[in-house]
C-alpha cells in the first residue's frame, strides 16, 4: 500500500476505550470502507492521548486537527466532509470551556501547549505495538549508543550528571543508584521496573506502558549495561491487563529484532527481560516487598540496610527503578546529560508526568517542565474547577503524600519545595479537591485505604492506623472528644517515627497535612458536631433552609427516592422517612440552603 | 502426587492443574504464578486446592495458604458468574464511588467481597483502577463502565444474567 494521504490516531487507552473508541473504530472502518478510501486513509490505534475527560479522542495527521468525544453516528460526517472533501468538521472540535472558542489543532490546545512532552513523546504518535515505528522515532537509538560506544562508567556518569531523579515518588538520584549496584561484587545482578503502580488517583505509568512499552524497554537494557546485569523483570500490576498485553508483545518483538536477549547488537551483551503479574497488594510498591513477592513470598518489607543496590532480588546486587524514570534515560543517553538538565530547577530536573484527576475539568495525563507552579498545572493546563466552585486543596502524592492548599498554589513543581509545605511529589497523583470536600472524611479515606494495605509486619503501622482510622470514623460519625485532635497528632508522630517500611512512615501523612492546614474542620466536626463541607452524613440535618431557598427545584429533580417535595415558588421540603441521605440533593443545590 | 478431589473441580481441570504444577515444578519463587493459573482454571482456591499446591511444588501448606491470603486477587471461596469490581480510589470516591457501592449493596442483597446468594455477581470494592478520568469507574467482568451514577448501576448490571 502506498503511503496513506491521512493517519488518523486513534486513541485506544484505557480511558478512552471506556468513553468507547472501540465502537467508533468500527463505524468509521465501515464508513471508510464504504466511500471507497482505505488506501488513503489508515487508523491507527494509540496509547493513551491524555486528554482522557473528552476521550474518544481521535488526531488526524499531518494536518494535526484534534477530534473529541466521537461516537459511532459521527463516522459519515468525518468521513464525508473531511476525509473526502477536505473540511474539518467544526462540531467534532475542541471548544475552549472559557473563551468558548474552537480551536481545531492540538497543539493550540492550552491543554497540549502548556505541556512538554519528553518522555510522552511518543504518546499519540506511534502505534504501541509496532517496533518499526518505535524505531523510526529514534527508538533504541539511545541503547546501540550505550552498548556501542559507551563503558558503564560513561553511561552512569551520565545519568548522574543529567540530574534524574526517581520518579516513583522518594525522589533518590538514578545515577548513584546505578553506581552503588555496578560496584557491588556478583556474578549476578537483576534490574527491576516497578510497575506495580498502586497509588490511588494514578495512571502515569500504565499510560505509558501502554502507549510507548518500548521506551521502557531500552532504558532497562540501558540500566543493565551500566550495572552488568544480565536478567530483568517488570513487576506490574495484574490490574492493567493491557499494559501487560503490550509489554508482552514488545518484548517479543525486541528479541526477534536481536535488540534483546543474547548478544544484543553484536555488542557481546546478553540481557533479557520478563514480566512478572503482582497479584494486588499495595505494598508490593515498597522495593524490598516488591522483590519478596518475585521470590514468591508475601510482599512485606524488610529492614535496610543491606540496601537492594548491594542485596536485593534472590540476596544479589539489583536495581530498581519506576517506569517514568526508564523512559526518560534513553533519551540522557542520546541527547546528553546537559540537554536534560537544562530545563527544571536547582535540584529538580527534566519533566514529570502527572495524572490530573478529581474536580479538575480537564481530567488526563499531563507532563510539565519542573518547576512550574501547581497553580499553572491545575488552571492553565488543567482548565480549573468545574461547576463554579472554589478550589480547596489538592493531594499531591497519594495515600503517602499531603494536601496543598491555596495559599501555597505558588509551589514549584520541585521534589523539595513540595516537601516543605508538606507533600511528596511521590508518583504522580494529583487529585484536585473543590470547596465541598471535606477534608476529616479525606483523612479518613487514605487511613482506611492504609490500614487495609498495611501488609501486618509492624505494630506502629499495623496497630497505629487501625486507631487513627478508629478516631477519624469516630469524628466523622459526630462522636468526637475533646482529646481526640490531640491523639491524631501523637499517634502520626509516633508512627512516622517507628514503623519499618516507607509506606508506614508516611502513612500518617494526610491526617498530618490535613491538621496543619484545615484544623478548623476538625474543631467543626469535634467541638460544633458540624461539617462544613456537608459531606459527613451523621453531622447534617437534611433540611431546607426556607430562607436561603431559591425555589429552584434542582433539588427535587436530583432525589433518587422522591423525598422531596417541591411546587413552583415554594421551598422544597425533604421528608426524612423517604431520605435515604445519598447527598444528591447537597449535590444539586447551588445556594447551600440545605443544611 | 496427591489425589485431587473437590466437587468444583470438575471435567478437564485436574488434568489442566496437573499441567500447570508440572510446568513450574522447577521454577524457584512459582507461587504466585501457579496460584494465579489454578485460580482462572476452577474460579477460586478450595483448600484442597491449596494442599495439593503444596505438595506439588514441595512447599509447606502454611507457606501457600500464607501467600494465597496475603494478596488480593486470590480467593479461597467461590465466586458469582459475574465480578463487579467497584473502584473506591481517591477520584472515584470523590466523584461518588460510594454512593454507587451502596446502591449496588442495597439492590442485589450483597455485601463488599460477598456474592449473591444466586451466585450471580460477586462484588469487591478496588483500589484505583488508573481511569480517574471516568470516575466513579465499575468494572464487570472485562468491561469497564465510566462515568456510573447510582441509577445507572442497575441498568448495566441487569445486563449480565
Amino acid at each position: 500500500m502506498a503511503n496513506p494521504r491521512l493517519q488518523l490516531m486513534l486513541c485506544t487507552g484505557t480511558g478512552c476505550l471506556a468513553s468507547g473508541s472501540k465502537e467508533f473504530q468500527t463505524a468509521l472502518e465501515e464508513e471508510i470502507k464504504k466511500q471507497g478510501l482505505e488506501g488513503e486513509v489508515k487508523i491507527i490505534e494509540t496509547g493513551c492521548n491524555g486528554f482522557c475527560a473528552v476521550g474518544p479522542v481521535m488526531l488526524v495527521q499531518p494536518e494535526g486537527i484534534f477530534y473529541q468525544k466521537l461516537t459511532p453516528k459521527d463516522a459519515p460526517l468525518l468521513v464525508e466532509e473531511h476525509f473526502l472533501k477536505g473540511r474539518p468538521v467544526e462540531k467534532l472540535l475542541y471548544v475552549e470551556p472559557a473563551s468558548k472558542e474552537t480551536i481545531p489543532t492540538m497543539n493550540e490546545i492550552p491543554f497540549f501547549s502548556n505541556q512538554k512532552f519528553w518522555v510522552m513523546r511518543n504518546k499519540g504518535a506511534i502505534d504501541p505495538e509496532s517496533i518499526d515505528e518505535y524505531i523510526a522515532r529514534d527508538g533504541y537509538f539511545g541503547m546501540a549508543k550505550a552498548l556501542n560506544e559507551m563503558t558503564a562508567e560513561e553511561i552512569i556518569q551520565e545519568v548522574k550528571d543529567s540530574g534524574l531523579r526517581g520518579r516513583g515518588g522518594a525522589g533518590f538520584p538514578t545515577g548513584l543508584k546505578w553506581q552503588f549496584a555496578s560496584k557491588a561484587d556478583s556474578d549476578i545482578k537483576y534490574v527491576l521496573c516497578n510497575a506495580d503502580e498502586g497509588d490511588p488517583g494514578a495512571f502515569m505509568d500504565r499510560s505509558i506502558l501502554e502507549a510507548d512499552p518500548h521506551a521502557v524497554i531500552e532504558g532497562m537494557i540501558i540500566a543493565a549495561k551500566a550495572i552488568n546485569a544480565s536478567k530483568g523483570y517488570i513487576y506490574c500490576r495484574t490490574e492493567y491487563p493491557m499494559a501487560i498485553q503490550r509489554l508482552t508483545l514488545a518484548i517479543k518483538n525486541a528479541r526477534e529484532y536481536g535488540l534483546l536477549g543474547e548478544d544484543i547488537l553484536q555488542s557481546g551483551f546478553n540481557f533479557d527481560i520478563e514480566i512478572y503479574q503482582g497479584a494486588g497488594a499495595f505494598v508490593c510498591g515498597e522495593e524490598t516487598a516488591l522483590m519478596r513477592s518475585i521470590e514468591g513470598k508475601r510482599g512485606m518489607p524488610r529492614p535496610r540496610p543491606p540496601f537492594p543496590a548491594n542485596k536485593g532480588l534472590w540476596e544479589r546486587p539489583t536495581v530498581l527503578n519506576n517506569v517514568e524514570t526508564l523512559a526518560n534515560i534513553s533519551q540522557i543517553i542520546l541527547n546528553g546529560a546537559s540537554w536534560f538538565s537544562s530545563i527544571g530547577t536547582e535540584s529538580s530536573k527534566g519533566t514529570k508526568v502527572f495524572a490530573l484527576s478529581g474536580d479538575v475539568n480537564n481530567i488526563g495525563l499531563v507532563e510539565v517542565p519542573m518547576g512550574i507552579t501547581l497553580k499553572q498545572m491545575i488552571f492553565e493546563i488543567g482548565g480549573g474547577i468545574p461547576k463554579k466552585r472554589k478550589f480547596k486543596a489538592v493531594q499531591l502524592g497519594g495515600p503517602s503524600g499531603g494536601c496543598v492548599p491555596e495559599q501555597h498554589l505558588d509551589t514549584p513543581v520541585d521534589y523539595e519545595a513540595i516537601a516543605r509545605v508538606g507533600a511528596i511529589m511521590g508518583s504522580g497523583g494529583v487529585i484536585v479537591m473543590d470547596e465541598n470536600t471535606c477534608m476529616v472524611d479525606m483523612a479518613r479515606f487514605f487511613m482506611d485505604f492504609i490500614q487495609d494495605e498495611s501488609c501486618g509486619k509492624c505494630p506502629p503501622c499495623r496497630e497505629g492506623t487501625k486507631r487513627l482510622l478508629e478516631i477519624l470514623n469516630k469524628i466523622c460519625e459526630g462522636n468526637g472528644e475533646p482529646g481526640d485532635i490531640e491523639a491524631l497528632e501523637e499517634l502520626s508522630l509516633r508512627i512516622k517515627e517507628s514503623a519499618l517500611c516507607g509506606l508506614g512512615q508516611t502513612a500518617p501523612n494526610p491526617v498530618l497535612s490535613t491538621l496543619r492546614y484545615f484544623k478548623d474542620e476538625y474543631i467543626a466536626h469535634v467541638y460544633e458536631k458540624r461539617c462544613p463541607a456537608k459531606r459527613c452524613v451523621a453531622l447534617l440535618k437534611f433540611k431546607v433552609d426556607p430562607e436561603k431557598c431559591h425555589k429552584c427545584g434542582l433539588c427535587y429533580q436530583a432525589c433518587p427516592v422522591g423525598a422531596i417535595s417541591w411546587e413552583k415558588k415554594q421551598p422544597a421540603v425533604i421528608d426524612r422517612e423517604k431520605c435515604i441521605q445519598c447527598l444528591s440533593c447537597y449535590e444539586a443545590c447551588r445556594f447551600d440552603a440545605i443544611d | 502426587m496427591l489425589e485431587l478431589q473437590h466437587p468444583d473441580i470438575i471435567g478437564d481441570m485436574a488434568t489442566r492443574l496437573e499441567n500447570v504444577i508440572t510446568a513450574y515444578h522447577d521454577t524457584p519463587g512459582a507461587v504466585i504464578p501457579v496460584l494465579r493459573e489454578c485460580q482462572n482454571i476452577v474460579g477460586y482456591l478450595p483448600v484442597e486446592l491449596i494442599d495439593y499446591i503444596s505438595v506439588g511444588l514441595n512447599l509447606s501448606k502454611s507457606e501457600v495458604l500464607g501467600v494465597a491470603t496475603f494478596y488480593s486477587l486470590f480467593s479461597l471461596t467461590p465466586k458469582g458468574r459475574h465480578t463487579i469490581r467497584a473502584c473506591l480510589g481517591t477520584a472515584c470516591y470523590v466523584k461518588g464511588g460510594k454512593e454507587v457501592m451502596n446502591r449496588i449493596k442495597q439492590t442485589y442483597k450483597v455485601e463488599e467481597g460477598g456474592t449473591t446468594e444466586d451466585r450471580r455477581f460477586s462484588l469487591e470494592a478496588v483500589r484505583c483502577l488508573g481511569a480517574c478520568g471516568l470516575a466513579p469507574v465499575m468494572v464487570v467482568d472485562q468491561d469497564t463502565h465510566g462515568k456510573v451514577s447510582p441509577d445507572r448501576i442497575v441498568e448495566i448490571l441487569e445486563q449480565y444474567e
